[in-house]
């Protein structure tokens, strides 16, 4: 950790939020051209959920959402809600946008979390002993594998897994996060979800592995080459030495600067998981809003995404600075 | 163009990639013609195991497997250049000018650019898709919206590399227009680059159209892999093949196409030559 003291930390923290605000205003302003491409309005949806309207009630339902009002006004209004979380009503579900999400922010951030830490360690592991075997059969076989699971679908493999894990040899259930049935408590319950949540977090897992995998390797290699190593080497350090305490640190930055690239393609991923394993998390609820046609909640959805990926990249910076203490914290 | 090929095919795994997707390719043109009937024919009893009389079995409505794969491959392969195709035109565009203009430009679309590669950009794509009505148009669109940043960026670089060097100065001083030195003389010394990275980005929008399908996202008209995929999960226990032939099409498509792209960044880039 550098000297930096808490309110340097506190005052970065803040100015990246706000630097965050440009793009989420962005975002908003994209989901309100996205509602002008929809056919029909709200007032159509709602009179086509009643089964048909009279003229005078379309006219009242726009009036009272606003939707008489100037393109500009009802951007305006738009964007002003969204930006304070005020995301609008799923009339298919009969509860706010938000609620809906946030109850299912839960599963996601547990499958999200589980993956990272999982890709990310086994990668760097993976590309360390491929670095220190390079150009062997082992550094082959690593290669080989993180190129299939580059070019492997993530909802094949979920369902391969299912067939050969769940269906075939019954060690993990197919889907869902618990065994809601039988009332698991304290202790009980984590180690049922964790039972649950091994094959969808080893399916989400695999690409980013290969990813980190390669990242890691490539790091390594350069790093070797580099002057402090051979300062390294002429103080007497042991390879293992210099290995761990001084090329690992600084290979893994790169890894970990793509680890806040990939969150945005890590929720992506998390709805095909989702939906394959039955995990009640946001992606599972986008894939039922695209079922229902709640364009609404679908909106939502993808703003409450983008939110979270400013969140944990913010996260991967203040990692970074800790590893990287030349990096100053302005 | 001999030189080329020298460098290309010293690197054995490229060509296997370029095997595969020339039968990939064989599939996609030619597989459609042994199938004149479509993809949506009932040709035969549901459930039928592959082996027998059908290669890869009946599906579920007694549908010929084969006959499916056959189409789903001139469709994923459409579907992935044309969307890359539109993307490099849209990114290369983007960033030649960020490039070539710099200072104010540059910093505005490169903004722009940033805000597009924080979105989470599948969702994103399943937004278009499903407010657009799931069509060819509609996923390539969506598909090139979501992946022209990198390119954005790749040929900014190249441009900023490009702007100083002497041959863009003497067709300054020449007198020659902008767009004749952006698209004559800048734009082709960045092909290279250029296509190393499109081919990388044809195998991602594969991937991404196959998920989009695999989620009921593709058009109703055309038999797509994912979409067979998906189609065959409730039968995962009776029929696997259903599910698992479908994806190994997929898998070995993206892989050699990853393949291929790698092969060409070696041949093309010797400098720039990753490790």
């Amino acid at each position: 950790m550098s000297a930096a003291g808490p309110s340097r930390w506190l005052r970065f923290i803040l100015r990246r939020l706000l630097q965050a605000v440009p793009t989420l205003f962005v975002i908003a302003v994209l989901n309100f051209g996205i509602i002008q491409l929809a056919p029909g309005d709200a007032a159509d949806v709602l009179a086509g959920e009643a089964g048909g309207a009279t003229p005078e009630y379309m006219a009242q339902l726009r009036q009272r959402f606003g939707l008489d009002q100037p393109k500009y006004v009802q951007l305006l209004v738009y964007v002003k809600n969204v930006l304070s979380f005020d995301l609008g009503y799923s009339f298919r579900n009969g509860m706010p946008v938000r609620d809906l999400i946030l109850q299912r922010l839960g599963p996601t951030l547990l499958l999200m979390g589980t993956t990272i830490v999982l890709s990310i360690g086994l990668g760097v592991l993976l590309g360390l002993a491929a670095a220190a075997w390079v150009n062997t059969w082992r550094d082959n076989v690593v290669s080989v594998f993180s190129l299939l699971s580059y070019a492997t679908p993530l909802f094949w493999v979920g369902l391969m897994l299912i067939m050969v894990f769940s269906l075939r040899l019954g060690w993990f259930p197919t889907s869902g996060m618990e065994a809601i049935a039988e009332f698991h408590e304290g202790w009980d319950r984590v180690v049922d979800i964790a039972h649950h949540l091994v094959l969808p977090a080893t399916t989400l897992s695999l690409f980013y592995m290969a990813l980190y995998t390669r990242l890691m390797r490539a790091a390594m290699l350069e790093q070797w080459g580099m002057d402090y190593v051979t300062t390294a080497r002429a103080k007497g350090l042991t390879e293992r030495g210099i290995a761990f305490r001084h090329v690992l640190r600084n290979a893994v930055l790169p890894v970990v600067t793509m680890a806040g690239v990939q969150v945005g393609a890590l929720l992506g991923g998390s709805v095909v998981v989702e939906t394959v394993f039955g995990w009640p998390g946001m992606g599972l609820l986008a894939f039922q809003s695209l079922f229902a046609r709640d364009v609404n909640l679908l909106l939502g959805i993808f703003f409450i995404s983008a939110c979270l990926v400013v969140l944990v990249n913010l996260l991967v910076d203040l990692i970074y600075f800790a590893l990287d203490p030349r990096i100053e914290v302005r | 163009m001999r030189e080329f090929w020298r460098r290309f095919s010293r690197n054995r795994a490229a060509l296997v990639g370029l095997a595969i997707f020339a039968a990939a390719l064989a599939t996609a043109v030619f597989g459609p013609l042994y199938y004149p009937d479509g993809p949506f024919k009932l040709v035969d009893k549901p459930f039928l195991p592959p082996g027998g009389e059908y290669l890869f079995g009946t599906d579920m409505l007694g549908r010929d497997v084969a006959a499916g794969i056959a189409y789903g491959a001139r469709t994923s392969l459409m579907i992935g250049f044309a969307s890359t195709a539109l993307a490099i035109v849209g990114g290369a565009f983007v960033g030649g000018i960020a490039g070539y203009y710099g200072r104010w430009v540059d910093e505005g679309l490169m903004r722009w650019t940033e805000i597009f590669q924080t979105i989470p950009f599948f969702i994103f794509a399943i937004l278009l898709v499903a407010v657009l009505a799931p069509s060819v148009g509609s996923v390539v669109f969506a598909i090139a919206v979501v992946s022209w940043p990198p390119m954005t960026r790749l040929v900014r670089g190249e441009f900023m590399s490009m702007r100083n060097r002497e041959f863009v100065e003497a067709c300054i001083g020449m007198g020659m227009s902008d767009r004749r030195v952006i698209f004559v003389h800048i734009l082709p010394n960045c092909l290279s680059s250029v296509i190393v990275t499109g081919s990388l980005m044809v195998a991602t929008a594969i991937l991404t159209e196959s998920s989009l399908s695999f989620l009921g996202l593709s058009d109703p008209n055309l038999m797509s892999w994912g979409f067979m995929v998906g189609a065959g999960r409730e039968f995962l226990q009776r029929a696997p093949w259903l599910s698992a032939i479908p994806g190994v099409a997929i898998l070995l498509t993206v892989l050699a196409i990853n393949l291929v792209g790698e092969g060409l960044n070696d041949a093309l880039n010797p400098r720039l030559r990753h490790l």
